[in-house]
């Protein structure tokens, strides 16, 4: 455990050398990173005793905040969590030192370190805290230095409306959290962390709406995702990583630890978490389609795998309700390895997003073009966290996507109807895979192939050597998992019996047995492709070269010729207008030689844009019409009021 | 001794819906005046000729019924004013309402929880009646001057109240009560003062032309 308090002391106090340095000069970057490495490498040694031993004790110190204690342990639930977060906390702090260099960012580079640093560090001691309230001294801490990753680029408009909205929201969230634990102190009778499967539940509807509020604000479950979107794209790239990669996971952990808690689990608590899930992962990924801002695209992708993890704990719950080891082991191990699986595809999809935005200058899809050319290391790093995200083999995604199959498939053990229903998330998961490959087919498309469609990508370069350095361990992880799954296996086996209890002890060790041989597929699927890309090369260098015989009106290709991200996306588009409510902004061709015609498309958030902005303007214009009728500056007037607050007391004074 | 006293309080309303019918002003501060004399009254025939009871009487009559009344009469000479002549709601309208305020009032008394010694008098319904009175002259009115009658009848209100506690009062808060009373007066006479300089008018409405 001291490891791992050393490694959120180092995180966090990473960026405080940097403040006394110079601004002008490399303002103590290079230590910042030195002290984040460190830090992880102490988190890793941390976390892997307490795994070698099977968990740790719990560790306490006493705190003079009433009701709190330093109470931390450190359990496999925890490390599954925890390990992503220092692989990507390390990769971003190296990967900064090429993004977001001090030379060039004098105004913001020393306070995004501070709080890269501290949001880093308090991820580590929230998901390690086994009292409420340090778990939420440590929540509001990662809360307010997310902000602040936000408005690094405050002077944008933009950027600053997103910190707002993101504020907001998890403020929001916070205060239901607070309700939630003192719901749960009341049930448990302490702030501590109650053990697993120990709560009864009874009277815990209210925890359980309270926490899924909370934590899925966080987490960006659909109707609650209305911060993600814009605050993901304006943060800088590696931060982006880090709280997609990251941050919202912390809403799954809270959800996953919340429901350890309870010995019984009410079925319909299972199927809410389905159902949001199946919303959010559709219309997450139907959303990203619409998107030409490579960054909100990454963002609605957050919420379309947060869809696929609840999808995987809906099952697991349903699986705890109705007495299905099997199903319940499978939907949490699919669960938890997602949300390892997801923080790696997703920060090397950010981090490399980075890199073509550090290239062009640019986040909008329509302003690249044939990078793959210019940035083949980018584009190799793109296109694994791309094929991963996709749920296709031979990449991690492929592997917990597929153990929430095997766990839906398996609702049909059951003989009730309701269970069986639960296997309709398999068909859901599908559409989410093939609607996020249609999305990656875009994006990897229009970007990385074709011509480059501005004079910024004509002239692209490859990202700096540290930049590269960042992206490859995370490169390394996906591949390994997708390649040799069963070596996280073990992690994965405690983990989930850390959440189930011990019972499901048998029946894992059969469900994760085929997990050999997936990776067996997977490596004889690498050595398929292999072939055939040598075979097509070979065919290639022997056939004619193309000769422009009839041509058919392409004989002088121009970049505009291309698809655009609008047009390619068109058709996914038009089938989920219902949702999506896109804004085409067309003009109709009347004549046979038209002047010049623009177009373009933009997909506004549903809930963010039509019902929450309209619905708070209403009511703000409501309470000012109000304020104006009730504080109306006539002194007769306000005389009233006093004598009829002098009545309604009167009054109240007679009825008690 | 209860007769008089009786006699007193309806005197006392009545006097109040003379305040509130009436538009001259002159008539309205000596109806006040005479409202407070009755009312230094009230604890003598209360309470009989304790020394407690006689020096709260003439500091009542001193300030209610003789100095009040002719700081404001001076004050009114001074800015030449006879009538409020166009109050909020009319006099008629207000006279109705005062009617159904005191209705409301006597009814109110017989819910308050109350001592037992104190129900069914009408010390409670004649209270809280001049109280309402007092706030519908403020309300109504336009004037600074009739707004500090209304203040006044106002702490009438809250003497008949405070009567019925004079026993248990130790005379200093009451005194205390007076001296707010005087304090208050004269602040509002200096406010008076203050609009009529600015506006060369008595009328408040003024006071929220600088409002957004």
């Amino acid at each position: 455990m001291i490891w791992c308090i050393a490694a959120a002391l180092l995180l966090s106090l990473s960026g405080v050398p940097g403040l006394f340095l110079r601004r002008d000069g490399r303002g103590g970057e290079g230590l910042a990173c030195l002290l984040v490495l460190v830090g992880v490498v102490c988190g890793f040694v941390g976390v892997g005793a307490g795994l070698w031993r099977g968990g740790e004790d719990l560790f306490t110190l006493p705190w003079s905040v009433p009701g709190g204690e330093l109470a931390l342990r450190l359990d496999p639930l925890s490390a599954i969590f925890l390990l992503p977060v220092l692989l990507i906390a390390g990769c971003g702090a190296v990967y900064g030192l090429g993004y977001w260099p001090q030379r060039e960012h004098r105004d913001n580079g020393r306070q995004f370190r501070l709080f890269f640093g501290a949001i880093a560090g308090a991820i580590v001691i929230l998901l390690t805290a086994r009292n409420a309230i340090l778990f939420l001294f440590a929540w509001e801490i990662m809360a307010l230095s997310s902000y602040f990753l936000i408005v690094t680029e405050g002077e944008k408009e933009e950027t600053r409306r997103a910190g707002f909205i993101y504020l907001i929201a998890t403020h929001t969230g916070t205060l239901a959290l607070f309700a939630m634990f003192v719901l749960l102190e009341q049930a448990s009778g302490s702030f501590l962390f109650p053990a697993a499967a120990s709560l009864p539940a009874a009277g815990a509807t209210a925890v359980f709406l309270l926490g899924l509020f909370g934590f899925g604000l966080k987490a960006g479950l659909m109707p609650l995702h209305i911060w993600l979107p814009g605050a993901h794209a304006a943060a800088p790239s590696h931060a982006s990583a880090l709280m997609s990669g990251v941050m919202i996971k912390t809403g799954i952990y809270g959800l996953v630890r919340l429901t350890s808690f309870y010995s019984e689990i009410p079925p319909w608590w299972g199927g809410t978490l389905l159902a949001l899930g199946a919303v959010s992962g559709i219309f997450g990924v139907a959303f990203a389609i619409a998107q030409h801002d490579i960054k909100r695209l990454l963002a609605y992708h957050s919420v379309e795998n947060i869809g696929i993890i609840a999808l995987g704990l809906g099952l697991a719950l349903l699986g705890r309700s109705f007495d299905l080891p099997a199903l319940a082991l499978l939907g949490i191990a699919g669960a938890l390895l997602h949300v390892v699986n997801h923080g790696l595809f997703k920060a090397l999809l950010f981090l490399s997003a980075g890199s073509m935005i550090h290239a062009t200058g640019s986040r909008d899809i329509d302003s690249y073009g044939g990078l793959l050319k210019r940035q083949p290391w980018t584009g190799i790093c793109f296109l694994v966290g791309a094929v991963a995200i996709c749920g296709l083999p031979p990449f991690n995604g492929f592997i917990s996507e597929w153990l929430i199959y095997l766990g839906a498939l398996r609702a049909l053990d059951s003989g009730a109807l309701t269970v069986q229903m639960a296997v309709l998330a398999a068909p859901a998961l599908a559409l989410i895979g093939a609607l996020a490959l249609a999305c990656f087919v875009k994006v990897f498309g229009i970007a990385f192939l074709g011509e480059a469609r501005s004079a910024a990508a004509a002239e692209a370069h490859e990202a700096p050597a540290s930049m590269r350095l960042a992206m490859a361990p995370l490169l390394v992880a996906c591949v390994w998992i997708g390649l040799l799954p069963f070596t996280v296996a073990p992690l994965l086996r405690q983990a989930a019996l850390a959440w189930g209890g011990q019972e499901g002890a048998a029946a894992i060790t059969t469900i994760l047995a085929p997990l050999l041989w997936v990776g067996l597929y997977g490596w004889l699927l690498l050595a398929l492709v292999a072939l055939v890309a040598w075979w097509l090369r070979r065919r290639a260098r022997r056939a004619p070269p193309p000769e422009a015989t009839w041509g058919c009106g392409y004989l002088f290709p121009r970049a505009s010729m291309q698809y655009t991200a609008s047009s390619f996306a068109d058709g996914l588009v038009e089938l989920f207008r219902f949702g999506l409510r896109t804004e085409r902004h067309a003009v109709h061709l009347d004549q046979l030689f038209p002047e010049p015609r623009a177009f373009h498309s933009h997909t506004p958030d549903s809930v963010l844009d039509r019902l929450l902005f309209p619905g708070f303007r209403g009511i703000a214009r409501g309470f000012t019409w109000l304020r104006a009728r009730v504080q109306n500056g006539l002194v007769a007037v306000y005389l009233f009021y006093v004598a009829l607050t002098l009545f309604v007391l009167l009054l109240l004074l007679t009825t008690y | 001794m209860f007769g008089l006293s009786n006699l007193c309080l309806l005197l006392v309303i009545l006097l109040n819906f003379f305040t509130l019918g009436s538009s001259r002003l002159v008539a309205c501060i000596r109806a006040v005046a005479l409202q407070g004399a009755l009312l230094a009254l009230l604890p003598i025939l209360l309470h009989g000729f304790s020394p407690h009871a006689v020096l709260l009487a003439t500091i009542a009559l001193l300030l209610k019924g003789i100095f009040i009344p002719w700081l404001l009469l001076r004050a009114m000479n001074e800015v030449r004013i006879r009538r409020d002549v166009e109050p909020l709601i009319g006099y008629v309208p207000t006279l109705i309402l005062g009617a159904l305020i005191t209705a409301a009032a006597f009814i109110f008394a017989d819910f308050l929880p109350l001592q037992p010694q104190h129900q069914g008098g009408l010390f409670i319904p004649t209270a809280l009646a001049t109280l309402s009175a007092g706030f519908l002259l403020l309300m109504t009115r336009r004037k600074a001057i009739t707004q500090v009658l209304g203040y006044l009848m106002l702490e009438n209100g809250i003497f008949v109240f405070g009567i019925l506690l004079s026993e248990a009062m130790p005379l200093l808060v009451e005194a205390g009560v007076l001296l707010d009373l005087l304090v208050g007066i004269f602040v509002m006479g200096i406010v008076m003062n203050h609009i009529n300089r600015e506006f060369s008018s008595l009328n408040t409405e003024r006071l929220s032309a600088l409002k957004e």
